[in-house]
């Protein structure tokens, strides 16, 4: 007993060692992971400018990343032909959005609906699937001819991207609902309505918010699609217009300035993603860590 | 210990169709009960055949037999969650049409939410029948108390260990005073350890309230420690082949010693030799070896 309360000081002083090891460790790890990152970035970037810069690769056709960079600050200090880049970039978020949020009720209620009642889906199931292969970026074509150059294509070929997406994802999630947990509530005297609100919903969450991922990309895609079409604003417009004056900087810059919304929006479905799905076990998988 | 009269006197409870006990209402009669299942083949797969059963008010009944003899299916006729292909099902004199009243299940895998709160999970039994937020949370509170999870009330299921987890599960169970309780395998994924405290504090909350149960296993030695009554049923169809009484005196006590005792032993080799012709009989089918 006594010898063991003698080494208790030393034991301790050796856990405060250890602690210290796996922290220092542990920064090492992250240190060498940015400059890692920063590193393929320079080699990347750095890369393109030098082959069009020694002419390896013709800046004509392909761009540089310098003159991107002035594209951008162009965009943002003289804009458009089309008014401002501001104006422009509202617009395509707006008609992104809106075939975002229009996209996803649509798959959460129908993805809902016809994954908790086995006659409907057997029913539409074949048809979802024949409309889900047909190259529905096409169906722009035909929202533009059909609803003109406005924004109101723009949202639905948006919606409709969107809308397989999250239908899949819903529609799965209600089939992986745990069969005991539905049993258990409708014995205790659940009505079909509480149990979607008790059991089916909640459980489907998970799946509905994973997709939301994709379904913005979606969305923006959509939008940008759409304007490419036809247009007379919006950030697709202005793609369509420097590949017309081939001009692929202002292409990439306004592939710059999209990625960052996409991300910002990204960040947004994550925070919710998280005030909603805090009651799971922590790290899922190692995909979402990317 | 807290009694039922306790119970009902904090008003937490629905009295309608309150726990067993005195009234007749916790009486399960099965009578030539049939359950045939469509295969997506379109075959006809008789689960069980002809099986009557009678289980008194506030008894302890068990059902042992080999695996995918329709234990299961058994209870989902008595739950109402199914209907019978043949034969009927009566609750306290009530044939079963739908739903039955004041039944509570428990499944081999906690049917827990896993993004509700332990709190939540207890209070979904008196929500659901609709009482008042407020007093169904006084009432979880108190039973989670009564298993020993007090303190846990903000956790997430997948934050507990398996043994809370079913206390959890239990708690949520009894909550709403059932006349039935109608168990699956309750313990069945548990260690050896947790599941012999799992049961001694079943019989306890068992002995306070009274419901009648019906408990399926395949642990014999569980059977006849927990049951008034064990029932075992043949391979497929399942149908019932012996009835055996348990006359151990209650309350049990300890699980663990009540396995030492020389009664418990003689019931329990009688009760083995009836289910051992039909274990083996069940395995050389399902291991494809002519019988």
């Amino acid at each position: 007993m006594t010898s063991i309360t003698h080494k208790a000081p030393l034991v301790h002083e050796e856990e405060a060692q250890l602690k210290a090891d796996a922290h220092r460790a542990m920064t090492l790890r992250k240190t060498w992971i940015w400059v890692g990152r920063a590193l393929l970035a320079v080699v990347v970037i750095g890369g393109w400018q030098w082959f069009t810069a020694v002419g390896l690769v013709d800046k004509f056709f392909f761009g540089q990343p310098t003159e991107v960079w002035n594209s951008l600050v162009r965009l943002f200090t003289e804009g458009t032909a089309f008014g401002t880049i501001w104006e422009n970039l509202w617009i395509t978020v707006q008609e992104a959005l809106g075939g975002f949020v229009v996209g996803t009720l649509a798959g959460v209620i129908l993805g809902i609906l016809l994954g908790s009642n086995r006659y409907l889906s057997d029913v539409v199931g074949p048809y979802i699937r024949i409309v889900n292969s047909i190259p529905r970026i096409v169906l722009g074509s035909i929202f533009i001819v059909a609803f003109g150059l406005g924004m109101g294509p723009k949202v639905l070929l948006a919606a409709v991207l969107v809308f397989f997406v999250v239908f899949f994802n819903a529609f799965q999630g209600v089939r992986e609902v745990d069969q005991n947990l539905i049993s258990n509530v409708r014995v205790l005297g659940a009505s079909p309505l509480q149990v979607a609100m008790h059991v089916t919903i909640p459980s489907a969450m998970t799946w509905i918010i994973a997709s939301l991922h994709t379904a913005f990309g979606f969305a923006i895609i959509g939008a940008l699609v759409a304007e490419v079409l036809g247009a007379q604003h919006g950030v697709g417009l202005i793609i369509t217009q420097a590949q017309g004056t081939f001009d692929p900087n202002t292409v990439f810059a306004c592939m710059v300035i999209i990625a960052v919304v996409t991300l910002g929006a990204e960040y947004l479905i994550s925070l919710l993603e998280h005030s909603l799905l805090k009651w799971r076990p922590p790290s899922r998988s190692e995909a979402q860590a990317i | 210990m807290t009694t039922v009269s306790e119970l009902h006197r904090r008003g937490g409870s629905p009295t309608d169709h309150g726990g067993g006990g005195g009234d007749n209402g916790g009486r399960i009669e099965i009578h030539g009960l049939t359950k045939r299942y469509l295969t997506p083949k379109g075959e006809t797969f008789t689960a069980i055949r002809d099986v009557s059963l009678t289980v008194e008010p506030g008894q302890f009944c068990a059902i042992v037999g080999p695996t995918g003899c329709g234990k299961s299916t058994t209870l989902a006729q008595v739950s109402g969650l199914e209907h019978p292909s043949a034969g009927s099902v009566t609750v306290g004199g009530r044939t079963v049409e739908g739903i039955t009243n004041g039944v509570s299940y428990m499944f081999q895998a906690d049917a827990l939410f896993p993004w509700k709160t332990v709190l939540n999970n207890v209070l979904i039994g008196p929500v659901l029948l609709g009482t008042p937020k407020r007093e169904a949370t006084e009432l979880a509170m108190d039973w989670l108390r009564r298993v020993g999870l007090a303190g846990f009330e903000d956790r997430y299921p997948h934050q507990l260990s398996g043994g809370m987890r079913k206390r959890v599960a239990m708690a949520a169970a009894l909550i709403n005073n059932p006349r039935i309780l109608l168990m699956d395998e309750p313990f069945g994924a548990l260690d050896v350890q947790t599941k012999a405290i799992m049961q001694n504090e079943l019989l306890q909350l068992w002995e306070g309230l009274r419901p009648s149960v019906l408990f399926i296993t395949h642990d014999l030695d569980e059977a006849v420690a927990l049951a008034d009554k064990v029932v075992i049923m043949t391979s497929s169809p399942g149908s019932i082949k012996n009835v055996f009484d348990i006359d151990l005196p209650r309350p049990r006590g300890d699980v663990q010693q009540i396995r030492h005792e020389e009664r418990f032993l003689e019931l329990q080799g009688q009760i083995w030799s009836s289910l051992k012709d039909e274990v083996t009989r069940a395995y050389k089918q399902t291991a494809g070896v002519p019988a």
